[in-house]
């Protein structure tokens, strides 16, 4: 996304935020441009919610400034930052019915009475919600609250949205459900929105880019695509995509002027591997995905390798397969067909192509 | 038949409810029939079984002093429960804020509920006595027109007895509020801020309606401690001077005990009975219709 043609929305600047000796957010930037859909990922504890509350004003920072529109809203309160949230508990006032939910704010803010009908109206028939306006949140299902919940962010006619895990406390069906028709809702609406979540499928389905974080600082701010493919560092390369990726600990060498991966006697050519930077001897960590990896009917694969099978997980539409490399341990995964039994031994190939290498140190891409 | 009445009945339960089974008949059911009884009798020092009808109902609507205590028991009822609970909420709003050495606050307001009524009362007594307390230490710090005696004061006792109820109780409504709005999720508080509501307004209309039940509770204790409420008046006021802070609680126990007049006593007693009966009808009433609501509902 062009962030000078279409401006930024959202910037955050040199923001940190300590909780006395505690540093919770460390010196984090972060553009958010005009209508991206922004998900901040990353397991709990990484300082992904406690930044969306700086965003929000519901935090005083320690150092930095936030712009929304802007405007330095830094030492705004909440409400007059234009921004709507949406929380992981809906945070619906219970004995309000819907209507009340969605008006009270606007009544509170003095708003006319034509406008605020007018604005719950609109708010309800994009999220279907007018045959429940008469109704209190107890009376509604958890889908229909985080309808609900976002209707209430919406009537504030505000430029950015924010979502605190909305979907966490939905079960599995519902959550894939709303996590569609929060995209749609993106996609009509054309407002920016800052999502929080842990959950992988939510931050790759529903992102425009992803910021990984972890410890305060965001690891890595790129399109689902390329965070996946091409992780900057080992964490992010772990944390997104189910089952991990396979990493195996070995040495980088260079043999007449070729690279290789080596692992006792298992050696990986390694010309196809675009490196990051000018590589250096030594010890090293080889990264590829599960479906990265196919069994192979013996041509066309740059690496080949002979594994015998230890456990198949049919999953239905595809198969893992837990493998042993020598002494490595593997998982593959495959198309439901090409099913190996247990004990099976088999011959696997990839393309390094695909692979990730680390440096075994810092654990940053090479 | 058989089979569902063990069912319904373990043998270990009805053996350990036995005593309290014993007690509430006993003491309640017995109790309360013979002051019934003898409420309509011409009982005097002993109880007699002469029967007068509602004849010592009429005397004590007449009496003076009766109608006294019925006046100060609205108004100490109104006065310290309304004051508890505005009292007890602030203070339980003051204890949310994250402050430090919460625990040792909680001790504080919570103390004067755990002593005896008959020791804080002394000591309320104690400061407000004009020749030890407040007035005689001020006195002596060289202050000799001050004047604070409203003990012996009969339009002023019942004030004192009010704040000393609202010191005695407020404590124990702060701690059943505190508890409501520890109930109160963090983000409905976070909701309500992006909402741009003030915080009062938060309290007002999101908060203390989600505490119904809180309150509810902290009410019902309130209200029984004033019904009930003797060694306070006994041990600050002895219901006087003159009069003028008798409550039925101790009127009861004056006819009976000082005035030896059974008769008239029992029917004050069940004149206290009552409200309570009403309260506690009204709450049954209210209870079977939601039930049969929610029956109705499913």
């Amino acid at each position: 996304m062009d962030m000078a043609e279409n401006g930024t929305s959202v910037s955050i600047q040199e923001l940190s935020l300590n909780f006395g000796a505690v540093s919770v957010l460390k010196t984090l930037n972060l553009d958010v441009a005009e209508g991206e859909f922004i998900v901040l990922l990353g397991p709990s504890g990484c300082g992904k919610s406690t930044l969306l509350n700086c965003v929000a004003g519901l935090l005083d920072i320690s150092e930095g400034r936030i712009f929304i529109k802007g405007k330095n809203v830094t030492w705004e309160e909440p409400k007059d930052r234009g921004i709507g949230m949406v929380f992981q508990s809906y945070a619906l006032y219970p004995q309000m019915t819907v209507e009340k939910n969605l008006s009270f704010g606007l009544r509170v803010a003095g708003l006319p009475k034509d406008e605020i009908a007018k604005r719950i109206a609109r708010a309800s028939e994009i999220l279907q919600i007018e045959p429940l306006l008469q109704r209190k949140p107890a009376a509604l299902s958890g889908g229909q609250r985080q309808r609900v919940a976002i209707g209430r962010a919406l009537v504030r006619d505000v430029d950015v949205f924010l979502f605190d895990e909305p979907l966490s406390n939905l079960d599995a069906k519902l959550r894939s459900e709303l996590r569609v028709e929060i995209k749609l809702l993106h996609r009509k609406l054309q407002n920016t929105m800052i999502y929080v979540t842990h959950d992988q499928i939510e931050a790759m389905t529903l992102a425009d880019r992803i910021a990984v974080m972890k410890g305060g600082v965001i690891q890595q701010l790129d399109a689902p695509q390329t965070i996946y493919n091409r992780p900057v560092n080992r964490f992010v390369a772990g944390f997104l995509g189910s089952p991990a990726m396979n990493f195996i600990d070995g040495r980088l060498e260079k043999d007449k002027g070729d690279w290789h991966f080596t692992v006792e006697d298992v050696r990986i050519p390694l010309s196809t591997y675009a490196f990051e930077k000018e590589p250096v001897p030594g010890p090293a960590v080889f990264g590829i995905r599960p479906e990265h990896v196919a069994f192979n009917s013996g041509t066309g694969w740059p690496f080949t390798a002979d594994a015998t099978v230890e456990v198949v997980e049919p999953m239905g539409s595809d198969t893992l397969v837990w493998l042993k490399l020598g002494k490595q341990n593997f998982t593959v995964r495959v198309t439901s067909e090409r099913t190996p039994r247990n004990a099976d031994a088999v011959s696997i190939g990839f393309d390094p192509m695909r692979a990730s290498l680390f440096d075994a140190q810092t654990g940053s891409r090479l | 038949m058989q089979r569902s009445w063990r069912h319904r009945f373990h043998l270990p339960a009805v053996i350990g409810t036995i005593p309290m089974i014993l007690v509430a008949v006993g003491v309640f059911v017995i109790g309360i029939g013979f002051s019934l009884l003898w409420s309509f009798t011409s009982s005097k020092l002993f109880p007699s079984y002469d029967f007068v009808g509602l004849a010592q109902y009429r005397r004590l609507w007449a009496d003076n002093r009766w109608l006294v205590s019925v006046n100060n028991i609205w108004f100490f009822g109104l006065m310290s429960i309304a004051c508890n609970m505005v009292f007890g909420y602030l203070l339980a709003v003051f204890m949310d804020q994250r402050i430090r050495q919460e625990d040792l606050f909680r001790s504080i307001f919570l103390y004067p509920f755990a002593m005896s009524l008959i020791v804080t009362g002394l000591v309320w007594q104690w400061v407000l006595d004009p020749n030890l307390g407040l007035q005689a230490a001020m006195r002596n710090l060289g202050w000799s027109s001050f004047s604070f005696a409203p003990l012996v004061d009969a339009n002023t006792a019942i004030y004192a007895l009010v704040v000393a109820g609202i010191w005695q109780g407020s404590g124990v409504t702060m701690a059943i509020l505190l508890a409501g709005l520890r109930g109160v999720d963090e983000e409905i508080w976070k909701a309500a801020r992006v909402d741009g509501i003030p915080t009062w307004r938060t309290h007002v209309s999101i908060v203390a309606p989600m505490m119904k039940g809180a309150f509810a509770t902290a009410f019902v204790l309130q209200c029984v401690g004033v019904v009930r409420v003797y060694d306070l008046v006994i041990a600050m006021t002895g219901g006087g001077p003159g009069i003028a802070t008798s409550m039925p609680a101790v009127y009861v126990i004056q006819l009976i005990t000082v005035r030896q007049n059974v008769g008239q006593g029992m029917a004050a007693a069940t004149m206290m009975l009552v409200p309570v009966l009403v309260v506690l009808a009204f709450s049954g009433l209210v209870l079977w219709r939601r039930k049969r609501r929610q029956e109705a509902a499913t």
